[in-house]
């Protein structure tokens, strides 16, 4: 069995299972949309005000949805076992992780970006600006992703860890949103995103590197249990 | 004096600065030492709780 | 040297030894402590703009600068307790966390009321102030995350791995005066150009960010005392010393 067979045996189920579970896989994308609906609704309809607070809504909406999401990474495996097997399998469990974030992060956060484009422009937001927002959330939502799923693995063992995971992972989020907005405001008064977009790179890598092999140092401590 | 106290008009900003910092600091020396002495009971509890237990074993 | 480094990590030497080595940090902590807020309530002259108001840096930036310092601290001994998984390391680490909190509390609180009369305002959302708010909630979050988990190794490790994540926001806290605009002063004080601050008003800074040095081991090893005898009741050493302490 290559490599790549058993990776795409892992991706597809993943998606198996989301797909044998569709309602649920709205979820994400019905609280994305959601979010961004109040904003107009509770400040009003004004162009200029909406325009200016675009960027931050969406980027708002989709950390809050990613944060929601990060509560099933790897709750059920864990609950039935399935983690376990995956710690003694014949994979890596190093390349396991990756496998089932990159699903998760096509599952939950990629409809989300696709989504930003018609929301952006439901809050005024013109063409050049949308486009720097897309490319800000392709960089920075993986990192919100790894760095999230790190600290839910983390809090495996406590039961009821909603509320803790969402205080712990707060301050980590904010620097990426911090500097994911102001990419987008950058643009949006004519200068370039280039700093931001550099350091939500770096993020990005940063992440990509070093997350996995703590997540795998957590499923090991909570497996052990 | 008095003008010591004063501190130009800004005394209620620096003597609230530097009484929360003596409350902070006292706070982070007493309450290791009252935690300490209590650990110290409990310990010494459950020891005389063990070797009772396991002399009567 | 394994076996020195090994010394130092065990419970018991590390008791005795911190207990011989508290009172003495004390007397140095008293001395530079009164001589600091001598040095910054009375001989320091008052600022040409400020005032006395100004007299608040001398609790605010040695705070500020112990919530940093303490931090890292955290994220070294995180480290050697993830690679060497010496308990007294985890147990170095989760005790200095309430201290980090305390003085990053002070420091914002402080903050808070040395802006009111110098900006106008108690708060503001600019970035030095904000990354100083979140290594707050960081230092929260791993004293929550510690409470949450029953087992204490395995909570160990989890705010090991939390603390590590975490310590990206120290340079974005340093440097956030200089990459954004911010309503937050510059560097006054760096280690490698001259101060721009007269040596009356430089000195008794430096002997607070000294004396709430030795506070912050004064501090984290009677907690780690606690913590080590909470952990470890049923040990030798444990035993000699409450008989010890019941001969006196």
């Amino acid at each position: 069995m290559t490599t790549f067979h058993s990776l795409y045996l892992l991706i597809s189920r993943e998606f198996l299972i989301a797909f044998r579970q569709r309602h649920e896989a709205l979820n994400p994308i019905l609280f994305f949309v959601l979010v961004c609906l109040l904003f107009p609704l509770g400040i009003g309809p004004s162009p200029q005000l909406l325009n200016a607070i675009a960027p931050g809504i969406i980027w708002a909406a989709a950390l809050l949805a990613i944060l929601m999401s990060l509560g099933n990474v790897f709750r059920t495996e864990y609950e039935d076992g399935t983690l376990e097997l995956m710690v003694l399998a014949n994979q890596p469990l190093i390349v396991l992780t990756l496998i089932k974030l990159l699903a998760h992060w096509l599952l939950n956060v990629f409809p989300l970006i696709l989504l930003a484009p018609l929301i952006a422009s439901a809050l005024g937001m013109s063409f050049d600006v949308q486009l720097t927002l897309i490319v800000s959330l392709l960089l920075g939502t993986p990192v919100l992703l790894l760095v999230g799923a790190t600290v839910a693995t983390l809090t495996l063992v406590i039961p009821q860890n909603g509320m803790l995971l969402a205080l712990l992972v707060l301050p980590l989020y904010v620097p990426v949103l911090i500097f994911g907005t102001s990419a987008v405001n950058a643009t949006a008064i004519g200068m370039s995103a280039a700093g931001p977009f550099y350091v939500l790179a770096a993020l990005c890598v940063l992440s990509l590197t070093l997350s996995p092999f703590a997540i795998v140092a957590a499923i090991k401590t909570g497996v052990s249990q | 004096m008095s003008e010591f106290l004063y501190m130009g008009g800004y005394a209620f900003h620096v003597w609230t600065s530097y009484a929360l910092a003596f409350v902070v600091l006292f706070i982070n020396i007493v309450g290791p030492i009252v935690r300490h002495r209590k650990m110290l009971q409990s310990a010494s509890d459950f020891q005389q709780l063990n070797e009772v237990m396991s002399d009567d074993a | 040297m394994m076996k020195w480094i090994h010394t130092m990590a065990s419970s018991a030497w590390f008791y005795r030894f911190s207990g011989k080595m508290i009172p003495w940090l004390m007397a140095i902590f008293t001395v530079l402590f009164v001589y600091g807020l001598y040095g910054g309530l009375v001989t320091a002259p008052a600022d040409y703009q400020q005032g006395d108001a100004f007299r608040i840096i001398y609790i605010h930036v040695p705070a500020a600068w112990m919530s940093l310092f303490i931090y890292i601290v955290m994220a070294v001994y995180a480290f050697i307790a993830l690679v060497w998984r010496i308990k007294l390391a985890e147990v170095l680490l989760i005790s200095s966390a309430p201290i980090g909190a305390a003085f990053t509390f002070l420091a914002l609180v402080t903050g808070s009321l040395w802006g009111k009369p110098m900006w106008g305002t108690w708060w503001s959302w600019d970035a030095r102030l904000t990354s100083e708010l979140l290594l707050l909630f960081l230092y929260w979050g791993v004293i929550g995350l510690y409470a949450a988990i029953e087992d204490k190794r395995t909570a160990s490790r989890a705010v090991s791995i939390l603390t590590l994540i975490g310590v990206v926001n120290i340079p974005i806290i340093h440097y956030s005066v200089e990459w954004w605009n911010t309503l937050h002063q510059g560097s006054s004080v760096t280690l490698t150009d001259k101060p721009s601050m007269p040596i009356e008003m430089l000195m008794p800074l430096l002997v607070m960010a000294t004396a709430f040095k030795v506070f912050y081991a004064i501090s984290l090893l009677l907690r780690t005392r606690s913590e080590l005898v909470e952990r470890e009741p049923n040990s030798k050493w444990l035993k000699q010393v409450i008989e010890e302490n019941e001969h006196e």
